[in-house]
C-alpha cells in the first residue's frame, strides 16, 4: 500500500455531515427551509414531500417517532404460502372428532375456495399432538418444541383474518396493507417514518431462502415512496449485496484512491453548480465504500461462538426430503443462518429485517412437508428469541412470524379427488406470533370456533396487526402518510385499530 | 374499532351466524399534513377555485361533500353553499365577521369544525383568513362547466403572452410567460448555459445518448445563427428519438415482458407493442391519433393490423394465472387498471379512486366510474396478427433478399441440368430397355432350415409357407437356408400370407396383424457356409402394397429402424419382390441364405410367409408406376407433360440435380414465410355482450344497477357516433380540442420530460388535491398550441427546447434558494440524474460498446446470479444473450415483473405493475455500487480504456482530456486533469507491481481484446481503473 497515497477523503463528509453542512451553510442558505420542508411538526416526513420538497436532506436520517416507542427494530419472518395453523398453533380437538365429515351446506354456501370442491370436501383432522408450554400453558403442536421453550415470550394470535385468498394478492395485503401494486411495504414505511440507525448498512434488508415467492420483488418494493426506502436484498453466502465486490483485479486501496478522485472532482462541480444532490452523491459513494467492508463482516459468522451457532442449529443435519416443495439441500443451514444474521443486523442498527421463506403452500403432502419446514424453522427462531433476550435486545426488537393467510380445516380434494393429503387456502382465520418489541409474551390472543373456521373472539384484521406494529414503533398509523395522486396513503389503507392488549 | 370490526365481520358472516350484516362505510383517509404551496398575497384578488375550494375539499367534503351531507350541509356545489345547512345560511356575502362558517372553522374545540379527533386537523389561521377574504370579496363562485369550478375543468383559454421588459431575452412566446412573473418578482432569468452543456442537455433529453466529440466540436464551432435549431432537428430526426420518448410513453403504458402476479409467465410478443410506440414516436404520429389508436385501434375506420396492435396499450395489464384464481375477478381487475390508467394518462385525474365510492374531492361519481368501466367491459383480450417490426423485420427482409439472390443463382443451374437430363432421355430409355427383358417367374426353393433368433417356432404347410408359432418376441430375425437348382436367380419374392390363427388374421404377429420387415439380406454360396462376400446386392424392390412411410425400398436400405409394412391392409396376402443387382449363377452358388430382420419391436414380426426365387428380368422394375406407364408409351406418342414427368424422375435420381432442386424448394419456403407474429390485443366483443353494472364497493361479486358507457358530467358531453357509445367515442372525446384536460395533461408530460418537473407537479392529478400549475397561462397557451400544431409531439418539443427558458443554465442560484427552492418560478433549468436505462446506455456508449440496433425481441444482458431464482418456484430461466445483444440499450432488457433486472430497479425504473407518470430520482449507495462494480459498467470501463489507448493523442494529459470530454463534453479543468493524472499514476504504480491483478482486471470478461491496443497489460489495467472513475462522475450521469 506504500505507493498509494494515504486516504485523502475527509472522513467528516458522511451523509449526516453533508446534510449538516448544507443545512448550516450560510452561502447556500438552504438550511431552515429544506429542514422545514422535510420535517413536519411531528418530526416525521410530511405528506407533501411527493413534490420533492426534501431537497438536500438525507432521506434516511433518523427521525423521532410520534410518541415513545417500544420497539426500534423488527425481524419479520414471512412464511410464504400459508402454514397450517391447525397443525401448528390452533389445537381443535373437534376437528379430529369430525374428521371425514362434511360441513353443513349452510356453512360453505357462500364461501369461495381456490381448489377445494365444496360438495364433497370433508373435515381433515390433524395428526399432531398439542401440549402446554411455559408458565402460561400455551398450547403448541409437537412440530415446534423449541418455540414451546420460549412460549412465555410469545404473543400468539389465533384470530387473524384477511380479505384475499390468492397468494400474491394476500402477500401484498400483508406487506403493503392492501392488495394493490405500487404501494410501499411495511419495511419501507418504517424506514420512511423513522430513518435508519445504521451508518454502514441499509435500513431495510431482505433475506430469502429456498425457492422464490409468489410476490417476488414486489414484497420489498417501496411503491410510490422513493426507492431509497426499498428493501435491499442480502444473500447469506457469496456476494452479500449485489455489486458489492470490486471488480476482480481492483484492490481496495485503488478503490479508495478512485473514490477520492471522484469526490474531489464532484466537489468541484458542486462548487460550480451548488446542487446539493451532488453532495448526496458524494455521500452515497462513501456509504457504498463503507458497506463494502460492513456487509461482508456482517455475514462472516467466524466471530460467533460454536455455542451460538449450535443454538441456532446452523450445522444441524437436514432430513433427506426430496419434496417438490421446500426440500432441497441446504434449507436448514440457510434458514438458521438467516436467523443468526438477522440478530447481527439488528445489533448493527438495521431497522427492518425481512426473512422470507417460500414453500408452505401445502395443498398436498402436508404430513411430510410441514414437519420438514417446521423442523427447519423451529429451532432457529426459538434461538433467535433466546439470543436476543440474553443480549438485552429483545425488548427493543419485535420478532414476527406471519404469512398471508391460513389453511382450511377441510381437506383439499382438488378436482373432487378422494385422496386428501393437504389443505386449501383459508383467509377467514389464521395464526401469527410475535415476541419482544413491547408485546406481552405468554399470551394467546383471540379464539376461533370449534373447528377453527373463523374467529369467535377478538378478530384481528391484517390492517389491525399493521396498526399495532407501527404503534409499537411509536408511530400513529393514521399520521404516517404520504400523498400520492391526491390521496394520503398509509400502511393500514382505510382501516386498522391498535390492539391494546398486545402491549406490555 | 367497532365500525371497522363490523366491516370485517361481514366477510366472516358468510359462515359465522354471530356476525351482523352491516353496510360498510368507507372510513376517511387521513386528513393532515397538507401544506399549501400557494400563498395568497394580500394584494392579490381572491380566487375561489385556487384559494378556497381546496380547503373545502381537503377538510370538509368528508362530512359535507358529495357522499355525506351532515346537518344538511354540502360544500361542493354553489347553490348548496349559499343555502347553508339545517341551522341556516353560512354567511352573508361581503361580511365575514358575522359568518357562521368563519366562526365554526376558527372556534374553540367544543364548537370547532372539523370536530377534533385523532385524524382531524383544524384549519390554519391562514386558511381561515382566506375564507374570510373570499366572503368579504362577495363570495365569488365562478360559473363553471357542469358544476365544477376547479381550474382544470375550465375550457383551455389561449392567453396572450404577457408584455415583458426584457423583450430581447424571449426567443418564443413561452419565454414571456416565464419572464413576466420573474420580472414582477424582480428576478432575472439565469444566463444561457454554455454550448457544451446545451448539446449535452439536448442529446440526453432527445435521444438519451451522449454527443460524440465531433458533434460537440461541430456545434461549439458553428457560429451560424441557426446552429442550435439544426442541432435540434438532427436529434429529432434521429431514430433514437423514438427510443427515448417511446420509453417515456412505455412508463405510462406499464409495459413489461411478463404477466405479473405469482406465475408471471413471459410474454414473448410484448416487444411488438414497444416497437409500435418507437415507430409512432419517430414518425410523429399526431398525439390525438396516437391516443385513438391505442384506445380503439380495432374500431377505427380502415383498421389495420398495426392499429389493432396499438390496442396492446391496454394489454399491458397484469394476468393472474395463479391456481385457483377466479378468472372473472382478475378480468375485472384488469379493467379497473384500464380505467385508472386511462384516467391518469389522459385526464390527469385519479379516476381509480371512484372504484369503491364517489370520489372524495373531484367530480367523479361512483356511477360515472362504472360508465367509464363499461367502455372497456366488452373489450376482449385476444390475439391478433401484426406485421413484424424492427430487427425481426430487418432480419426477415435480409433473409428474403438472400433467398431471392440464391434463387436467381440456382434456378439457371437447375434449368441447365434439367435440359441435359431431358436431352438424355432417349439414351437413358434405350439403355434401360436395351439390357433385354424376360418375364419374371417365381420358383419354389428347396428349404433346408428355418430358424428364429428369438426362439419362435415354425410350422410348414404343404404349400411351402411357414406359420410362425410359439412365443411371440418383441423383435425377431428369421434365417432361411435353401438350395436352388435354377441356372440363374435374379431376385427373391417373399409372400406374407394371412392365416386365421394370427391376430387380425396376419400376416404379422401383432394383435392387428401388421408386421415390419426391417431388413432383407440374401447370400449365395457354393457350400452351406455363408460369408460376407457371398452377400447378394439388392437393386430394387416392389410390393403389391405398402403402408405410408414404410415403402419396399426400406427393406434393403441397410437401416434397421426403417422397413416395409402393410398397415391398413392387414388380414390379406401381400408380397414383396427384391431384385438382385447381378444375377446369381445357380451352378456355382446353389446354396442360398435369406435373412428377414424384423426389428421394429412391439411384436411386429411375420406370422406366415413363403419365399420364392425369381427368374427373368424387367428393365423397368422398381420405377414408379407413373414413370413405367409413360415409358410403355412410344416416345413420339408422349405428351409434353409426360416427358416432364420423365425428366422430373431423372432429376430425382441425379444427385446433383436433386440437391439443386431441394435447395430451390428451401429458398421458396423462406420466401413464403409470412412476416407476421401473434400479439396480444383488445377486440370488441360482438356476441354475448356483457352488461355493465355498478359494483358495490368495487366487488365483482356485488353488481348493482346497470350502467351504459358514458363520461363525466363535469366535462364536455360525449358525442357518440351511434346509439351506444364505444371505445372509439371515448378516444375521440378525449382528443376533442374542446376537452379541457387532455391537451393540458399532455403538454405537461412533454414539459416534465424537458425540465424534470411539470408545470403541474402532480402529472397524474389535475384534480382538486393536485398541485396547481406554477404557470397556468403558459400551460394553457401550450395546450392550445398543441392543438394548433396538429398534436405534433416533435413540433411541441422543438418549440419548448427552442425557448430561452429551456436554454438557461441549471446552476443553483444561492440568492434564490430560499425564495424559490424548488425552482417553481423557472428561474433556471433543473439538474437531475438520468433515468436508469440511460445511466447504462451512457456508459456503454462512450465505451463504444453500445449496439445501435433499434427494436426487436427483448434481450437478456448478463444478470447477477440469484435474481431469476427469486421468481415464483424458480419458474424462470434467464438465457443470457450473446454478442451485441449484451450491449443493447437498456430499454430492450427483458422486463420480468416479479424479478426485474436489478440494474434497472436500482435506478428507479418503474415496476410496470401500474402506470407510472413520474419516476423517482433517488440517490443511493446501491447505485454507486452498480456503476462502480457491476459487470456491464466494468466492461464499459475496460472498453473505454482500450478506446482511449487507441486514440491518436500525444500524451497522458491529452488522453485523459479526451476520456473526460467523451463523458462530459466540455474540456476538463486543470484541477480535474491533475486529479485524474494522480489516479492514473497511482494505478500504474500499483499494476506495475501486481501482475496477477493486471491479469484479472484486463483479461476478465467478454470484451477482452486488450492486446489489440498494443499497450502493455499493466498499462491497460491502469487506464481501466482510471476510466472507471470517469464513468462515475456526477456530471456524466446528470442531465444539467
Amino acid at each position: 500500500m506504500k505507493d498509494v497515497p494515504a486516504m485523502e477523503f475527509d472522513p467528516d463528509l458522511t451523509i449526516s455531515n453533508t446534510r449538516r453542512q448544507f443545512l448550516t451553510s450560510a452561502a447556500s442558505g438552504l438550511g431552515g427551509l429544506a429542514l422545514a420542508a422535510a420535517l413536519d411538526g411531528d418530526g416525521l416526513l410530511s405528506a407533501n414531500s411527493a413534490s420533492g420538497a426534501s431537497v438536500g436532506v438525507n432521506p434516511l436520517a433518523p427521525r423521532a417517532p410520534h410518541f415513545a416507542p417500544r420497539a426500534k427494530n423488527c425481524i419479520f419472518i414471512f412464511m410464504e404460502g400459508a402454514p397450517s395453523q391447525a397443525d401448528l398453533f390452533d389445537p381443535k380437538p373437534k376437528l379430529n372428532e369430525l374428521n371425514g365429515q362434511k360441513l353443513p351446506d349452510s356453512l360453505v354456501k357462500n364461501v369461495r375456495f381456490a381448489f377445494l370442491k365444496k360438495d364433497t370436501a370433508t373435515i381433515l383432522g390433524t395428526k399432531r399432538k398439542f401440549s402446554k408450554h411455559g408458565q402460561c400453558g400455551m398450547e403448541l403442536s409437537e412440530l415446534i418444541p423449541h418455540l414451546g421453550s420460549v412460549a412465555d415470550d410469545l404473543l400468539l394470535v389465533r384470530s387473524m383474518h384477511t380479505d384475499q385468498f390468492n397468494h400474491h394478492p394476500g402477500q401484498l395485503l400483508m406487506q403493503c396493507g392492501r392488495a394493490s401494486f405500487g404501494l410501499p411495504c411495511m419495511g419501507s414505511w418504517l424506514t420512511y417514518g423513522l430513518g435508519s440507525e445504521s451508518q454502514n448498512l441499509p435500513g431495510y434488508i431482505v433475506l430469502t431462502a429456498g425457492r422464490g415467492s409468489s410476490g417476488g420483488a414486489s414484497l420489498w418494493q417501496s411503491g410510490f415512496l422513493p426507492s431509497v426506502y426499498s428493501g435491499v436484498l442480502f444473500r447469506n453466502s457469496g456476494e452479500t449485496v449485489l455489486n458489492l465486490q470490486n471488480p476482480a483485479g481492483l484492490p481496495s486501496p485503488l478503490q479508495r484512491k478512485g473514490l477520492d478522485v471522484l469526490a474531489q472532482v464532484n466537489r468541484q462541480r458542486l462548487e460550480q453548480m451548488h446542487d446539493p444532490e451532488i453532495a448526496n452523491r458524494i455521500a452515497s459513494y462513501e456509504l457504498a465504500f463503507r458497506m463494502q467492508s460492513a456487509a461482508p463482516e456482517l455475514i462472516d459468522l467466524s466471530g460467533e461462538t460454536q455455542a451460538t451457532q449450535d443454538l441456532y442449529g446452523v450445522d444441524r443435519k437436514e432430513p433427506d426430503l426430496k419434496a417438490h416443495r421446500g426440500g432441497g439441500p441446504g434449507q436448514f443451514r440457510s434458514f438458521a443462518t438467516n436467523c443468526l444474521l438477522a440478530r447481527r443486523m439488528v445489533e448493527r442498527g438495521v431497522r427492518f429485517v425481512n426473512i422470507i421463506h417460500a414453500s408452505w403452500d401445502h395443498h398436498s403432502n402436508l404430513d411430510t412437508e410441514l414437519p420438514f419446514n417446521s423442523e427447519m424453522a423451529d429451532q432457529p427462531i426459538a434461538a433467535l428469541i433466546k439470543d436476543l433476550k440474553q443480549r438485552g435486545l429483545l425488548d427493543e426488537t419485535l420478532v414476527v412470524w406471519a404469512s398471508e393467510f391460513g389453511r382450511t380445516p377441510l381437506g383439499e380434494n382438488r378436482g373432487g379427488s378422494e385422496s386428501v393429503t393437504g389443505r386449501d387456502h383459508h383467509p377467514y382465520a389464521f395464526s401469527i406470533f410475535m415476541a419482544g418489541g413491547g408485546v406481552r409474551g405468554g399470551q394467546v390472543y383471540g379464539e376461533t370456533d370449534e373447528i377453527g373456521w373463523a374467529p369467535v373472539k377478538d378478530p384481528v384484521h391484517v390492517n389491525d396487526f399493521q396498526a399495532t406494529l407501527l404503534h409499537l414503533f411509536g408511530i400513529d398509523h393514521l399520521r404516517l402518510t404520504h400523498r400520492f395522486q391526491g390521496r394520503d396513503f398509509r400502511l393500514t389503507d382505510v382501516a386498522g385499530e391498535v390492539v391494546e392488549p398486545w402491549k406490555l | 374499532m367497532a365500525e371497522r370490526m363490523l366491516q370485517r365481520v361481514v366477510s366472516l358472516s358468510r359462515w359465522s351466524p354471530l356476525a351482523a350484516m352491516v353496510v360498510a362505510v368507507y372510513s376517511a383517509v387521513a386528513l393532515h399534513g397538507m401544506v399549501f404551496a400557494q400563498r395568497v398575497a394580500a394584494a392579490e384578488a381572491v380566487d375561489f377555485a385556487r384559494d378556497v375550494a381546496p380547503i373545502f375539499a381537503e377538510l370538509c367534503y368528508q362530512c359535507h361533500g358529495p357522499d355525506k351531507q351532515e346537518s344538511g350541509l354540502r360544500l361542493d356545489q354553489r347553490a348548496a353553499v349559499f343555502k347553508g345547512g339545517d341551522t341556516g345560511p353560512l354567511f352573508v356575502a361581503g361580511s365575514s365577521k358575522t359568518s357562521e362558517l368563519v366562526h365554526r372553522v376558527s372556534a374553540a374545540d367544543d364548537e370547532r369544525m372539523p370536530p377534533p379527533g385523532p385524524t382531524s386537523k383544524a384549519l390554519s389561521a391562514e386558511q381561515v383568513a382566506r375564507i374570510a377574504a373570499w366572503i368579504d370579496a362577495g363570495a365569488p363562485w365562478p360559473e363553471s362547466v357542469a358544476g365544477s369550478s376547479h381550474w382544470s375543468f375550465q375550457p383551455v383559454a389561449r392567453p396572450e403572452p404577457p408584455a415583458v421588459k426584457d423583450g430581447g431575452w424571449a426567443r418564443t412566446p413561452i419565454d414571456r410567460f416565464v419572464l413576466a412573473p420573474l420580472e414582477a418578482r424582480g428576478v432575472a432569468p439565469s444566463p444561457e448555459a454554455d454550448r457544451y452543456t446545451l448539446i449535452k442537455r439536448l442529446s440526453y433529453d432527445l435521444i438519451g445518448l451522449p454527443p460524440t466529440l465531433a458533434e460537440v466540436d461541430a456545434f461549439v464551432g458553428d457560429i451560424a445563427p441557426d446552429a442550435y435549431e439544426r442541432l435540434v432537428d438532427r436529434l429529432l430526426d434521429s431514430p433514437h428519438f423514438g427510443e427515448r420518448w417511446g420509453r417515456h410513453w412505455l412508463d405510462m403504458a406499464r409495459y413489461a415482458d411478463s404477466d405479473g402476479y405469482e406465475k408471471d409467465n413471459a410474454r414473448p410478443d410484448a416487444w411488438r407493442y414497444r416497437d409500435w410506440v418507437i415507430d409512432a414516436v419517430n414518425s410523429d404520429l399526431p398525439l390525438d391519433r396516437f391516443t385513438i389508436e391505442q384506445l380503439a385501434g380495432d374500431l377505427v375506420d380502415g383498421a389495420t393490423p398495426l392499429t389493432r396492435l396499438a390496442t396492446a396499450f391496454h394489454r399491458q395489464t397484469l394476468t393472474n394465472t395463479e391456481g385457483g384464481a377466479d378468472q372473472e375477478q382478475f378480468r375485472v381487475e384488469a379493467i379497473f387498471d384500464r380505467v385508472a390508467t386511462t384516467g391518469s394518462v389522459w385526464l390527469g385525474l385519479t379516476v381509480g379512486c371512484a372504484q369503491c365510492h364517489t370520489h372524495k374531492y373531484d367530480p367523479i361519481s361512483h356511477e360515472e366510474y362504472y360508465r367509464l368501466f363499461a367502455f372497456f367491459n366488452n373489450a376482449d383480450e385476444t390475439d391478433g396478427d401484426a406485421p413484424l417490426a424492427g430487427e425481426a423485420l430487418v432480419k426477415w427482409d435480409a433473409e428474403r433478399a438472400a433467398a431471392e439472390r440464391k434463387l436467381r443463382e440456382l434456378t439457371p443451374k437447375l434449368e441447365k441440368t434439367r435440359a441435359e437430363l431431358a436431352a438424355g432421355v432417349p439414351e437413358w430409355e434405350s439403355e434401360l430397355k436395351g439390357s433385354g427383358s424376360a418375364p419374371l417367374q417365381f420358383h419354389p426353393v428347396e428349404l433346408v432350415a428355418v430358424e428364429s433368433s428369438a426362439g419362435a417356432e415354425f410350422k410348414q404347410f404343404s404349400d411351402g409357407s411357414y406359420l410362425v408359432t410359439g412365443k411371440t418376441p418383441e423383435v425377431d430375425k428369421y434365417t432361411i437356408t435353401a438350395r436352388s437348382d435354377l441356372a440363374e436367380v435374379t431376385g427373391f419374392r417373399i409372400e406374407v400370407l394371412a392365416h386365421p390363427s394370427l391376430g387380425g388374421h396376419g400376416p404379422g404377429r401383432t394383435e392387428h396383424g401388421n408386421f415390419v420387415l426391417s431388413e432383407f439380406r440374401a447370400f449365395a454360396a457354393p457350400t452351406r457356409e455363408f460369408k460376407d462376400d457371398h452377400r447378394v446386392k439388392i437393386a430394387a424392390a416392389e410390393a403389391d402394397f405398402s403402408q405410408g412411410g414404410f415403402p419396399p425400398a426400406n427393406a434393403f436400405d441397410g437401416k434397421e429402424p426403417t422397413g416395409w409394412a402393410v398397415g391398413s391392409q392387414e388380414g390379406r396376402d401381400h408380397a414383396i419382390v427384391l431384385m438382385a443387382k447381378e444375377p446369381i449363377r445357380g451352378e456355382q452358388t446353389p446354396w442360398l441364405q435369406l435373412v428377414l430382420s424384423q426389428n421394429h419391436g412391439l411384436k411386429h414380426t411375420l406370422g406366415r410367409f413363403r419365399v420364392s426365387a425369381v427368374t427373368g428380368r424387367d428393365p423397368l422394375f422398381g420405377l414408379p408406376k407413373n414413370v413405367r406407364d409413360i415409358l410403355a408409351i412410344k416416345p413420339e406418342m408422349r405428351t409434353a407433360e409426360q416427358t416432364i414427368v420423365l425428366v422430373d424422375y431423372r432429376v430425382s435420381q441425379d444427385k446433383q440435380s436433386r440437391e439443386l432442386a431441394d435447395d430451390i424448394q428451401k429458398q421458396r419456403e423462406r420466401l413464403a414465410a409470412r412476416p407476421e407474429m401473434r400479439v396480444r390485443v383488445l377486440a370488441e366483443r360482438n356476441d354475448k355482450r356483457r352488461a355493465s353494472h355498478i359494483l358495490h364497493r368495487g366487488d365483482f361479486l356485488q353488481p348493482d344497477a346497470e350502467v351504459r358507457p358514458g363520461t363525466l358530467a363535469a366535462l364536455p358531453p360525449l358525442q357518440p357516433r351511434g346509439e351506444a357509445a364505444d371505445r372509439l367515442d371515448l378516444a375521440r372525446w378525449l382528443t376533442d380540442p374542446r376537452h379541457p384536460l387532455t391537451a393540458r395533461v399532455t403538454v405537461n408530460h412533454l414539459w416534465a420530460n424537458l425540465f424534470g418537473r411539470g408545470i403541474v407537479k402532480t402529472p397524474g392529478d389535475f384534480g382538486v388535491r393536485g398541485e396547481r400549475p406554477t404557470h397556468p397561462e403558459l400551460l394553457d397557451w401550450l395546450a392550445s398550441e398543441l392543438v394548433a400544431r396538429g398534436w405534433s409531439r416533435k413540433a411541441m418539443i422543438r418549440l419548448i427546447v427552442s425557448s430561452a427558458a429551456y436554454r438557461q443554465s441549471s446552476a443553483v442560484r444561492a440568492e434564490l434558494v430560499e425564495a424559490d427552492p424548488l425552482n417553481d418560478w423557472l428561474h433556471r433549468q433543473n439538474r437531475y440524474r438520468v433515468e436508469g436505462e440511460i445511466v447504462r446506455d451512457l456508459s456503454l456508449s462512450v465505451a463504444g460498446l453500445l449496439s445501435p440496433k433499434i427494436g426487436g425481441p427483448s434481450v437478456f444482458p448478463p444478470l447477477p446470479p440469484g435474481i431469476a431464482e427469486l421468481s415464483y418456484a424458480n419458474n424462470f430461466k434467464w438465457k443470457t444473450s450473446e454478442g451485441e445483444d449484451r450491449y443493447r440499450r437498456a430499454m430492450y432488457t427483458f422486463f420480468k415483473r416479479t424479478a426485474p433486472h436489478p440494474t434497472l430497479t436500482t435506478f428507479d425504473c418503474p415496476d410496470a405493475n401500474t402506470t407510472c407518470l413520474e419516476r423517482q430520482t433517488s440517490n443511493t449507495p446501491l447505485q454507486a455500487l452498480t456503476t462502480l462494480n457491476n459487470d456491464a459498467f466494468v466492461d464499459a470501463a475496460r472498453a473505454l480504456a482500450r478506446r482511449l489507448l487507441a486514440a491518436p493523442v500525444k500524451d497522458d494529459q491529452e488522453r485523459l482530456a479526451q476520456g473526460l470530454r467523451w463523458c462530459i463534453a466540455r474540456p476538463p479543468s486543470g484541477d480535474e486533469l491533475a486529479a485524474f493524472a494522480g489516479l492514473l499514476a497511482d494505478s500504474r504504480r500499483w499494476y506495475g507491481e501486481h501482475g496477477e491483478e493486471v491479469k484479472s482486471l484486463v483479461d476478465d470478461g467478454p470484451s477482452g481484446g486488450a492486446a489489440a491496443t498494443g499497450a502493455a497489460p499493466a498499462e491497460v489495467a491502469a487506464w481501466t481503473a482510471t476510466a472507471r472513475i470517469m464513468l462515475n462522475l456526477d456530471e456524466f450521469l446528470t442531465r444539467e
